[in-house]
């Protein structure tokens, strides 16, 4: 029996489908600049000379790399608002587990791509005079955040695609909106495909361009 | 009875998108000829040895193998080769190649046994006795069980003989075999070269060693500008050359000891 | 300040047990066939047939594009209804995780297979080898062992990837652990316990794996004929 395709039924909705691509790209934004911010932190801190950064930072990474970021995502929605003296709505408790998970991963990226860079930097920077700090800042991470882009375009479209889990705790991403569409309209097959169309045209031209910066990376080494 | 030329090449040309490399070249190869190729980088030696055994494709002329011009003709447009053929043409002659190209997951034997096995079905007990023959030919018997990487560049370069040897091929193709050796190594590969020279086998070789190519040699081919610009025996063509191209090439090589 | 209490988790460990066998019955049947099916798209897009290398392509590349749930969601809702077939939570796990998978370790092997220098295919050929004769023989035995580590990582990538079984009622550890947080009121210390779990399962394979790297790297060119 040939199925007939009807993707009208999904169009009728677009309405609540576009809300659902805001609520994406809110959750993305928030994840992806705090997830990175934090993470560069985290990758100095792992890097640094004092013990007391060090160690707290390796049992971060290494907690949120080795748990899968859907159960850090429960924890923070089911567990963490019983010990947490505020609400914590879905978005939250998303963006809380996506955050710390990318935080850990891109910790991770920065801490490669600084520990590559040539020790001779770094003594350069001293025999002028310089602080830690400043030779971190002015010398060092200039150079390795060009090393560095390939993968951590990887990991923002790793943190583009995990938005969809929020969607498992009700957050009304496109995702849990397709969902509804296709619960309403018993249209599962049409909403779906939409739902996997529109990522793959999203996210696809992103991939080809990081193809081509590794591709010129390469080159430039 | 005139013998047939084991190998003769009519008018190949290759070019590689714009760069025209190899600009129309004749030779008869007969049996038992060990023809040295000499000329500077880029004269197109090595492309022309390499479409020999068909590693690239000519872009035009032909080559005739034992009698049997290897290809299909089609009109208007260049010959075709399929897969097949060239496989078969590749399975009777023996390529040893500059970087050798050794296989490093397999020993030595393996590396031997490998064509004998996988490509001319022979058994297991056949093939290993001829490689260890191949390996005691080239001085290498005890060396059997070892992996490539623990080897010299020189006996590398012998176990790739031996594997080019073990498939008992028709014609052998040298691409600077002693080019990536460390200069102390390069006798005992030459050494192996000459003692199969000498038993008649037919080869062509492509080298910088000019003293070699003198002494081992019967014809000595000079390339430059992707033509053979001489050709001749060796007296002739590396004592008293013709062409002033050739004698350029030399007056530059001159240190080499006939 | 909160009274921490894992007695409910220790009572129902069995439960948990079962949810930590479901993981790993996922994990290894996407495994099974991720690989082969890996192997096959990459050698296809490797393949000078531009029939079967622009599908493959496109198959790798939307499968590694798209978000795996709704990949897992697509399987398991819309699936069933275009082929009339019937739909268990764990087949439509299987068929989205073997394919979702097989996308990446098919880049895996690709990646392999291109860094294995020239000279080798050369080699092959001059001695009478066929394409296929010479990566079987030549290529492949190469490319995997140089490629091990980053199978291996994405092996595991794998096992937390199928926590998102969990939204589709497929009994894993996720899913038992939520039944258990909402049945015994005690999230908390069920979620906790279920992350650490999941922590020493997973670092600990880690652990393993940087071990037998490191075993491998030592002995050198040891791989097995």
């Amino acid at each position: 029996m040939e199925y007939v395709w009807d993707f009208g039924s999904v169009w009728e909705y677009r309405a609540a489908l576009w809300v659902g691509l805001i609520n994406t790209l809110r959750i993305f934004a928030i994840c992806l600049v705090a997830g990175l911010s934090l993470g560069l932190a985290i990758g100095l801190a792992r890097y640094s000379v004092r013990r007391w950064l060090r160690w707290p930072a390796a049992c971060f990474i290494e907690l949120f790399r080795n748990t899968p970021v859907l159960v850090q995502i429960f924890w923070f929605y089911f567990a963490f608002p019983i010990l947490a003296p505020f609400e914590i709505s879905a978005l939250m408790a998303a963006a809380l587990g996506i955050t710390l998970n990318s935080a850990a991963f891109s910790a991770e990226i920065f801490r490669g791509g600084i520990q590559t860079i040539d020790p001779g930097q770094w003594e350069a920077g001293r025999a002028i005079g310089m602080r830690h700090r400043e030779i971190m800042a002015r010398i060092i991470l200039p150079q390795a955040v060009r090393r560095m882009l390939p993968a951590l375009t990887n990991r923002g479209i790793e943190i583009f695609k995990m938005t969809t889990l929020a969607s498992a705790i009700a957050y009304a991403d496109v995702l849990h909106q397709a969902r509804l569409i296709a619960s309403v309209n018993f249209n599962p097959i049409e909403a779906y495909t939409v739902v996997a169309i529109a990522f793959f045209v999203i996210l696809y031209p992103i991939v080809r361009a990081t193809y081509v910066l590794e591709r010129r990376l390469a080159k430039g080494d | 009875m005139t013998q047939q030329p084991t190998l003769t090449i009519r008018g190949l040309h290759k070019s590689f998108g714009d760069n025209h490399v190899l600009r129309g070249i004749d030779l008869d190869v007969n049996q038992g000829d060990c023809i040295a190729i000499l000329g500077a980088s880029g004269s197109g030696k090595s492309t022309f040895l390499r479409c020999l055994n068909f590693m690239e494709i000519p872009s035009d002329g032909e080559i005739t193998h034992a009698g049997k011009t290897i290809g299909t003709a089609r009109t208007g447009k260049s010959r075709v080769y399929p897969e097949s053929e060239l496989t078969k043409v590749r399975q009777k002659v023996g390529m040893v190649f500059q970087q050798f190209n050794l296989f490093p997951h397999m020993t030595v034997l393996g590396n031997i046994t490998e064509g004998l096995r996988t490509v001319q079905r022979m058994d297991k007990a056949s093939a290993e006795t001829r490689a260890h023959a191949e390996l005691a030919r080239v001085g290498l018997a005890e060396k059997a069980e070892e992996y490539p990487s623990r080897l010299s560049g020189g006996q590398k370069q012998r176990v790739a003989i031996a594997r080019a040897l073990a498939l008992a091929p028709d014609l052998m193709l040298f691409d600077e075999p002693t080019s990536a050796l460390d200069p102390e190594l390069v006798s005992e590969v030459l050494n192996v070269i000459r003692g199969i020279a000498d038993e008649g086998r037919t080869m062509l070789l492509v080298t910088h060693e000019v003293g070699f190519a003198y002494h081992v040699a019967n014809r000595v081919i000079f390339m430059a500008d992707g033509i053979i610009q001489e050709e001749g025996p060796p007296e002739q063509v590396l004592k008293n050359p013709q062409n002033p191209k050739t004698q350029a090439f030399l007056a530059r090589h001159k240190q080499f000891e006939f | 300040m909160y009274e921490w209490d894992f007695t409910v988790v220790f009572e129902n460990s069995d439960l948990l047990w079962q949810g930590l066998w479901g993981t790993l019955a996922i994990t290894g049947t996407a495994l099974a066939f991720g690989l082969p099916l890996g192997l096959t798209l990459a050698l296809s897009r490797l393949s000078t047939r531009k029939w079967l290398a622009w599908p493959a392509g496109f198959v790798i590349e939307f499968f590694r594009t798209t978000p795996p749930l709704v990949q897992l969601f697509w399987f398991f809702f819309a699936l069933p209804i275009l082929m009339d077939i019937q739909m268990t939570p764990f087949l439509a796990a299987a068929i989205t995780f073997s394919i979702q998978s097989s996308a990446f370790f098919a880049e895996v092997f690709r990646a392999g297979i291109v860094s294995i220098e020239r000279g080798q295919w050369e080699a092959a050929c001059a001695i009478g080898m066929e394409r296929p004769q010479a990566m079987r023989r030549i290529i492949l035995p190469q490319a995997v062992k140089r490629m091990i580590p980053a199978f291996t990582e994405r092996s595991i990538e794998l096992m937390k990837t199928t926590t998102l079984v969990a939204t589709v009622s497929y009994a894993d550890l996720l899913y038992q652990a939520n039944e258990l947080a909402q049945k015994s009121f005690r999230p908390i210390e069920v979620f906790t316990a279920t992350a650490l779990i999941y922590f020493v399962v997973i670092f600990g394979l880690s652990l393993c794996v940087q071990a037998v790297e490191r075993k491998l790297a030592i002995s050198g060119d040891s791989t097995v004929r």
